[in-house]
């Protein structure tokens, strides 16, 4: 039931093997068009009943030698950042911003630190780096107020381990193959996740490949879901039902003892 | 041992939320209340959202109502008339509670509301129990039977509409707890609790029951003020956890009952004294964390308007 992927080593050097004949039978000139071979050990995180999170392993090969980014971000959604003042003695929540485009989960790792690969520029362009999510805000405030609300949500998404980095994770085995492991914790939300692997030469991005990772509720956790929100009525009524017996049934073993 | 909850989304210890669930089912069991006001708080402790706390508790009262009130039946402890008019107000109330509660959360701070409502109502009912029931305990002490006149005659006995409540050995007006329903329901909706913690109190000291019959009374309203609860966060907000709250009432339950056997054998103003404590403990601690500063004065939340 649980969906971690724990692959025993020999199975997982076995995949490496697999991709590195992979790109060597690639003829000179497809492999110049595809730099870059990524592949993930499983497509699918099946979130059921004992999913206490999962490590999905990526690993690929490169043509020609560079360095690699990998960027897992999960679909976005709009989020609020509060911020409490002090009136009249008490924290009261007196500002807040409604930041659209927020990843639920951000992950960026690399072969190494990311200011040693890319510069500032670039790596804002691209999104890379948990301080270069570009998060819209949903209405005006001065440029110091967005800032503030930006890193208040960085920070309070780093402290619950959706918003992650990893610089030097991604391990080269020679020049050309690489892999890197991608935790996912038990909070992580559900959807289609992008999985971008960058690969970086002098400062400038040879080459890009981006895959899918799909991560859903699956078995009775996907139909108790479905249930609550397609048939809410009837699922509160069961609830209820369930709850009433639970407690006639408690009352009922109670007085025989 | 962990388990992934499909609403809330999130993996917990199964024995962590068997023994909450236990140790806030004896609370209720023992008081009569349902301990939503301590339960979601703890929910919320262990990273649960306060949506889906809310209504899961709601769930989680209906199991622990009914195990303690089939246990204050068979000791004749409820007042099955009395519980009903109390419902009828209930219902009404927490009618009009939820529309000034969506009414406040369009203008913004509700949450600021929820909190100082606890501290006001908790404080307040808190102080009061605790100053009544500490006076009885010492007058039981030193012995001195002042019984004081029998039936005192206020202006409340002069409503219209009067009843009679053979079990609670009182014959008053149904406006009085129609009345008294109304108004801890409206309570009970914007705080986001069952109510008890209110209706105990106001039906020892606004009615006059007697206090075997209190416990069990306000469980048995509860248990269709809940029931009522859980249905409509099913179908407006679907935050209703089955999994949690079928994990919180298995321990609730089994505390239920026990507290219900320890609570016949205390006295009532020493178990009045007990929740004042219990209550004014919990008033103590939201007020403390409305003064204190946060350690991040930045909060997020997915759902822009909600919050508790």
């Amino acid at each position: 039931m649980i969906a971690r992927a724990r692959f025993p080593s020999w199975m997982r050097r076995a995949l490496v093997l697999a991709a590195v004949f992979a790109v060597l039978q690639m003829p000179a000139d497809a492999a110049r068009e595809d730099a870059l071979a990524v592949d993930l050990s499983e497509d699918l995180v099946g979130i059921s009943t004992g999913f206490t999170g999962a490590d999905v392993l990526l690993f690929g090969a490169t043509e020609g030698v560079g360095d690699v980014i990998v960027v897992v971000r999960s679909p976005s959604s709009s989020v609020v950042v509060r911020r409490k003042e002090r009136i009249a003695g008490v924290w009261v929540n007196a500002h807040g911003l409604v930041f659209n485009d927020a990843p639920g989960f951000y992950h960026v790792a690399a072969s190494k630190p990311l200011d040693a690969l890319l510069s500032e520029a670039a790596r804002a362009a691209h999104q890379i780096g948990v301080d270069n999510i570009a998060f819209r805000p949903h209405e005006f405030v001065s440029a110091e107020d967005e800032n503030a609300f930006r890193e208040a949500l960085v920070r309070n998404k780093q402290r619950s381990g959706l918003y992650t980095t990893a610089p030097g994770t991604v391990s080269f085995l020679g020049s050309r193959l690489f892999r890197t492991r991608v935790a996912l914790p038990a909070n992580v939300p559900t959807g289609n996740y992008d999985v971008t692997v960058l690969l970086v030469a002098d400062g400038e991005i040879i080459e890009r490949s981006s895959s899918v990772l799909d991560v859903r509720k699956v078995g009775l956790e996907a139909k108790i879901t479905e249930f609550a929100f397609q048939q809410a009525p009837l699922y509160g009524a069961i609830a209820v039902v369930i709850a009433l017996i639970a407690g006639w049934f408690a009352g009922f073993v109670f007085r025989k003892v | 041992m962990s388990i992934y909850l499909p609403i809330a989304e999130m993996s917990v210890d199964v024995f962590l939320v068997l023994l909450m669930g236990g140790g806030v089912g004896f609370l209720s069991g023992l008081f009569g209340v349902g301990g939503g006001f301590l339960m979601t708080p703890l929910l919320i402790f262990i990273g649960i959202s306060p949506a889906v706390a809310v209504a899961t508790e709601a769930n989680q009262i209906v199991a622990a109502s009914v195990s303690g009130v089939l246990a204050h039946t068979r000791r004749r402890n409820v007042d099955f008339k009395m519980g009903i008019i109390l419902m009828i107000g209930g219902f009404a109330g927490s009618g009009v509670g939820v529309w000034i509660f969506t009414l406040l959360r369009n203008i913004g701070q509700v949450d600021l509301l929820v909190q100082l409502s606890y501290v006001a109502f908790l404080g307040i009912v808190g102080s009061l129990m605790l100053f009544e029931s500490v006076r009885a305990i010492f007058r039981h002490r030193s012995g001195v039977a002042s019984r004081g006149k029998l039936h005192q005659h206020t202006w409340l006995h002069g409503l219209p509409f009067k009843m009679r409540f053979r079990r609670s050995r009182l014959y008053i007006s149904a406006i009085l707890p129609l009345g008294i329903g109304f108004f801890v329901g409206i309570l009970a909706a914007i705080m986001g609790v069952g109510g008890g913690f209110l209706m105990v109190p106001a039906m020892i000291y606004l009615l006059g029951m007697p206090a075997s019959v209190v416990v069990g009374t306000s469980l048995f309203q509860i248990i269709f003020v809940t029931a009522n609860v859980t249905l409509l966060q099913a179908i407006n907000n679907h935050s209703v956890d089955v999994v949690l709250a079928l994990l919180l009432l298995t321990g609730a339950v089994i505390g239920a009952q026990l507290g219900t056997k320890v609570s016949g054998k205390l006295r009532g103003e020493e178990l009045r004294g007990l929740l004042a404590l219990m209550v004014l403990g919990v008033c103590a601690k939201i007020g403390i964390d409305l003064v204190a500063k946060p350690e991040d004065l930045y909060s997020i939340s997915e759902t822009p308007g909600f919050g508790l």
